[in-house]
């Protein structure tokens, strides 16, 4: 039974190993890299199904009983983030087949993608504060190299800025785990739940809150905090941003609604309400700044910014429609977003350009990468039937019913701005007569693009899928989110599940 | 003694923030290194700086009264290696934009910014 719960890990741990051995040979790494994470989505449908059966799965490394060893935990959150990553990088990793340079792939990409992804899996099912602190880390220093990757101007510049404020998040976040483990002697999530609920001096506790909002919030780009994101997350090759900016910033969230469900709940008209103008600022600034651009894949990040708030609004109404609707979000947002970075890759591998004023024409000569990008886009804005209507729509049922008029009316105006930014990207890269400078220039056609690139196209296809998939049967995740956000607000079947019985 | 350590971590904590804002490179690493140093230093205060005795339990003990508390000093090290190779990778990066970019002021790279 424990096995389903670490397999996931090694899997991945030991794909990257034998990456190492193979160091000279891309060949060789590629094979491994794609069989090791065809693997981890293997494991993690195995993993999400026994949590599914039979309830929260519980690992104690070593065997030292809870509150002193080392504790995996999946809840149904944690292991539906984990098959979700997987299916992500599954469609990256046969994307970067065709899209990463060699030069790139001779520097390590394979065993770095890999490592990141260990980081991202190990974040999800850690149960320990300061265990989340090192698997933060091990994911932010595998993405610092990702971003590098390759030395051109733009991703030194990015990353500057971003391995900066990461690094900084990160000492908060430890500051953070300090606090609480003076306060209350312990770093276990479940054991800090209890010693939260009953400890006499609360104020200080919600100083530790405060640490914590800030180091994930920065890590999640929510509103204050966002700045590095649209500055670095563009500048590497596209199979590596659709992977970082499809899961990083998830993570972060993740995160903040596991703190905020299991551990800071003792005064929730303070976080939660602060939370709630946070996510309202956040998505508001997050697609003011995508009007702005105008550039393909600046416009995409800013999109991240201002979805980071529909998924922390979630969590800030606090009542189990709304997290379910969060949780519905950040599943259909990782696959949706994922999939625009991709199609824009695409179009750069015909046009060369990302820039929309020397874009133009893809519906006239590809109409099949057209029809990928109209599904993703106008379900990212939330169009009826799309994916993206269910999350919102949830959240603004969720809002409503929690009488929070405002941040509802909010969500709707920034959904409409979102359709707004989306249309000018269909306009003028997808609808309008292609520019007379770059005509010469696309040397590709339906058919050759496929024959040359057919990977591109295949891994987009693949998750368009899966986005038609939640488009057309959304009840099924629907009633898994539901089923999620249920068990969080209800800590003591996680508390039961990590302590044991006695507790 | 407590009073000392706090107004020693203070110090840390504003004078890396105080450099991280400053537009030179040099300036950068310096205050990351103190930024690091400062939430290190911070988590071994935690863990109480009294006298006791190391954390070795007899098999015949029934209190461990008067012992240190070894997880804050575990935490420590972990939090000092982890800490270590970023600000290596900070150092290497920074090199690397000067060779690049050829400038040493925070405030020119921006290129990534323009719209």
């Amino acid at each position: 039974m424990t096995s389903y719960l670490i397999s996931p890990l090694w899997i991945l741990l030991i794909a990257f190993i034998f990456c190492i051995f193979f160091w000279q040979y891309i060949k060789v790494q590629a094979a491994i890299a794609v069989s090791g994470i065809t693997l981890y989505l293997l494991s993690s449908i195995r993993l999400f199904w026994a949590v599914y059966q039979d309830g929260i799965q519980v690992v104690q490394i070593g065997n030292w009983p809870a509150p002193f060893g080392i504790t995996l935990v999946a809840d149904l959150l944690a292991s539906g983030m984990v098959l979700v990553s997987a299916i992500i990088a599954l469609a990256i990793i046969l994307y970067s087949l065709q899209d990463i340079s060699a030069q790139r792939k001779k520097n390590g990409f394979f065993p770095v993608l890999l490592v990141m992804l260990f980081g991202v899996c190990g974040s999800f099912l850690t149960g320990d504060i300061f265990n989340l602190y090192v698997w933060f880390e091990v994911m932010l220093v595998a993405s610092f190299v990702l971003i590098v990757l390759g030395n051109r101007k733009g991703q030194l510049e990015g990353a500057v800025k971003y391995v900066t404020l990461s690094f900084i998040s990160s000492g908060f976040l430890l500051t953070g785990a300090a606090i609480l483990y003076k306060l209350t002697g312990t770093l276990n999530m479940a054991d800090l739940s209890v010693a939260i609920a009953e400890h006499p001096n609360q104020k200080l506790i919600t100083l530790s809150a405060v640490f914590f909002l800030v180091g994930f919030g920065i890590k999640a780009a929510i509103f204050p905090f966002f700045s590095w994101l649209p500055a670095s997350y563009p500048t590497p090759p596209i199979a590596i941003v659709g992977l970082i900016a499809g899961l990083l910033t998830k993570v972060g969230v993740y995160a903040l609604i596991r703190f905020f469900t299991l551990l800071f709940t003792y005064d929730v008209s303070v976080t939660h309400s602060l939370l709630l103008i946070l996510a309202g600022l956040t998505m508001f600034f997050g697609v003011l700044g995508a009007i702005a651009q105008h550039n393909f894949k600046k416009i995409l990040s800013f999109h991240i910014v201002s979805q980071i708030g529909y998924m922390i609004m979630g969590l800030a109404l606090f009542t189990p429609l709304a997290i379910a609707g969060s949780i519905f979000y950040i599943v259909h947002h990782i696959l949706v977003k994922t999939n625009l970075f991709l199609i824009s890759g695409i179009v750069k591998v015909t046009h060369g350009h990302y820039l929309l004023k020397k874009l133009g024409g893809v519906y006239n000569r590809f109409p099949y990468v057209t029809i990928l990008f109209a599904i993703s886009a106008f379900s990212l804005a939330g169009i009826p039937p799309l994916s993206g209507f269910w999350g919102k729509f949830t959240l603004a049922k969720a809002g409503l019913a929690a009488e929070s008029y405002t941040i509802v009316v909010v969500s709707l105006v920034v959904g409409l701005l979102t359709l707004f930014s989306m249309s000018k990207i269909w306009v003028s890269v997808f609808w309008s007569a292609e520019p007379e400078e770059t005509k010469s220039r696309v040397t590709y056609n339906s058919r050759t693009l496929f024959r040359t690139h057919y990977m591109l196209i295949i891994s987009s296809v693949f998750l368009t899928m899966c986005t038609l998939f939640l488009t057309f049967y959304p009840d099924a995740l629907i009633a898994v989110s539901q089923r999620a956000a249920e068990q969080l607000l209800d800590s003591q079947i996680y508390i039961q599940a990590v302590m044991g019985e006695n507790n | 003694m407590n009073l000392v350590i706090a107004l020693i971590i203070g110090l840390l904590f504003s004078a890396s923030l105080f450099l991280m804002f400053q537009k030179s490179f040099f300036k950068l690493i310096i205050g990351v290194i103190l930024f690091g140093y400062a939430t290190i230093f911070f988590l071994f205060t935690v863990g109480g700086t009294t006298k006791n005795a190391p954390p070795l339990i007899a098999k015949d003990a029934t209190s461990i009264e008067g012992l240190a508390d070894p997880l804050p000093q575990a935490l420590t090290l972990t939090a000092i290696v982890i800490s270590i190779g970023v600000q290596l990778f900070v150092i290497v990066l920074l090199k690397k934009v000067y060779e690049e970019v050829g400038t040493e002021d925070l405030d020119d790279l921006n290129t990534t910014d323009r719209i």
